[in-house]
């Protein structure tokens, strides 16, 4: 079973002690490392990176070879990489993607909330409540099935059609809705499996400890659950960061519009590129730290005992 | 005042057609250590997890203290574990709190004590234990002796009426075998009423008043450990002792 959080276990090499056994002779050393043995590893550790290193540069550099002496690189150059189209779109570029961050920061708490919810009402065993479970349920099922995109165009140019007093005809209103309740179908079922995951000793346990069943949930199942869920949980995250550009087709000048606009304009597509280039920049630290995550989880599980 | 603290009468339990316990009685006197013994698949576990409400019972009847029917239809079962403690086999602790709030957890929530009062009482227990420099400690940092007398400690922790104890030296190491049997000692000594199901026949000659041997359901023979282990009556628990005995 994972341990939970651990406190950081030291490493060092200086830590590392190897026990003496009896036959060792007195005043030996706790830890002895034949000094061969370890130029040898040094000299190997050494000479891997390096290998590695040119290797690297070598396969960069026959492909930026290769591609460069096709014939149509010159065509492509000007058309995706151009200098000057860069220098005069980027600015207005990151001008446009703070309306995606707004969507993404708006959008990911809702779907956090209306997931672990949906994912608590599919549970539900109260014959009472049965009309909330069958509403969790569909939702779950309808939403899951229909594509994003689908949902955005439903609900941005549907709900403002319908002239409805006091409901908002904001594109961005109902772009991020829609995200939210596309995204919030699919952590609804990441929460499940989640939930699913702690051991059915564990409710038993506190339930044998007279707590009631909605007791068991908050304090033992549930932080459980969702410790179990972070690394998939980042993962749709990272997916939602670069679902924010859908939202662009109801209107709003976001990063995606941005750069339409800018193509369309001068038929050069770098805008393109570099829209591309700042969706990256924020889901690669977001793909490395869930990596991070996920190694960490795995490392805790593989030396927690047997607790 | 009668002094039987648990009345068991007929009590059947089946899972999908299969009946584990067959009609089977048994009473447990205050202060009383009873130790349930018989192989697996016997229906000791079952019987355990009756008697706190872990699992329903399909016919018969569970009395603690004359007052309290675990049996019957309406009864909260939340009211009765809150008197009546269960330790597993496998300590079942939560991963995620420390020793001290694997403790807390349940006279905090359940029996609503303040956060100062129940750590002082946590810290009481796990001191007279020996589990005091553990309090902070994750439980996956313990060996299996100290989880399990950690998960003793946190069932003592809601001060119940009635212990019960399911093969709890079952999963361990046997050199950490003897400091749980140790705390079971310490607990009897100090007058709590325990049920243990156990396979460490050297402890339940010490420590039972009452061994009662289980087969198909039912207590077959039952008896003073001297009566049980010297001169058992019936043909199967001469069988059972020849063979664990051995």
């Amino acid at each position: 079973m994972s341990g939970w959080p651990v406190p950081r276990r030291r490493t060092s090499r200086s830590n590392v002690t190897l026990v003496t056994s009896a036959t060792t002779a007195p005043g030996a050393p706790e830890v002895y490392f034949d000094p061969v043995r370890q130029a040898y590893r040094r000299k190997r550790a050494r000479r891997d990176a390096l290998v590695g290193m040119a290797s690297l540069l070598g396969f960069v550099l026959v492909v930026g070879f290769a591609i460069s002496r096709t014939s149509g690189w010159p065509l492509v150059q000007e058309t995706f990489f151009n200098g000057s189209e860069f220098i005069a779109t980027f600015p207005g570029l990151l001008d446009a993607f703070l309306l995606n961050v707004r969507i993404f920061l708006i959008a990911e708490p809702l779907i956090l909330i209306i997931g672990l919810l949906v994912a608590l009402a599919r549970d539900l065993r109260s014959p009472l409540l049965l009309p909330l479970r069958v509403v969790a349920t569909l939702y779950v099922d309808i939403f899951r099935g229909v594509p994003t995109i689908l949902v955005i165009f439903l609900l941005g140019f549907g709900v403002p059609a319908l002239q409805l007093q006091g409901v908002p005809n904001n594109t961005v209103f109902w772009g991020t809705a829609a995200l939210v309740l596309s995204y919030g179908a699919y952590v609804a079922e990441v929460f499940r499996a989640g939930i699913g995951s702690v051991h059915s000793s564990q409710r038993m346990a506190a339930r044998s400890l007279g707590l009631t069943s909605l007791q068991t949930s908050r304090y033992v199942v549930l932080p459980q659950a969702v410790r179990n869920v972070i690394p998939p949980l980042l993962n749709d995250f990272i997916s939602l960061q670069k679902d924010t550009a859908l939202v662009s087709v109801l209107g709003p000048i976001e990063l995606l519009r941005q750069a339409q606009i800018d193509a369309s304009s001068t038929f050069n597509y770098t805008a393109y590129v570099g829209a591309a280039l700042i969706f990256i920049a924020l889901t690669i630290p977001m793909t490395r730290f869930a990596d991070w995550v996920q190694a960490r989880m795995r490392k805790r599980r593989s030396m927690a005992g047997t607790a | 005042m009668t002094n039987t603290l648990l009345d068991i009468a007929g009590v059947w339990k089946a899972f999908e057609g299969n009946s584990v316990l067959r009609g089977l009685d048994l009473s447990v006197t205050r202060h009383e250590a009873v130790v349930l013994i018989g192989a697996s698949g016997s229906g000791k576990s079952t019987l355990l997890r009756c008697i706190n409400g872990l699992e329903t019972v399909d016919a018969g009847s569970i009395l603690l203290a004359g007052d309290l029917d675990v049996s019957a239809f309406k009864t909260d079962m939340d009211a009765v574990r809150r008197r009546i403690g269960i330790v597993f086999q496998s300590y079942n602790l939560f991963p995620h709190m420390t020793v001290l709030d694997n403790v807390t957890l349940s006279p905090r929530k359940v029996l609503k004590r303040s956060a100062a009062d129940s750590k002082e009482q946590a810290m009481a227990l796990l001191e007279r234990f020996g589990l005091a420099g553990k309090a902070s400690d994750y439980p996956d940092r313990l060996s299996g002796g100290q989880a399990q007398r950690v998960a003793i400690v946190r069932a003592l922790a809601m001060e119940p009426e009635l212990m019960l104890f399911d093969e709890i030296t079952s999963a361990l190491d046997p050199l950490l075998v003897g400091e749980v049997l140790d705390t079971v000692r310490d607990l009897k000594a100090g007058g709590l009423t325990l049920i243990m199901a156990t396979h460490e026949m050297g402890f339940a000659r010490e420590v039972a008043d009452q061994v009662c041997f289980l087969d198909a359901g039912v207590v077959l023979e039952k008896g003073t450990p001297e009566a049980v282990f010297g001169s058992p009556q019936e043909a199967k628990t001469q069988e059972f002792l020849a063979r664990i005995l051995k």
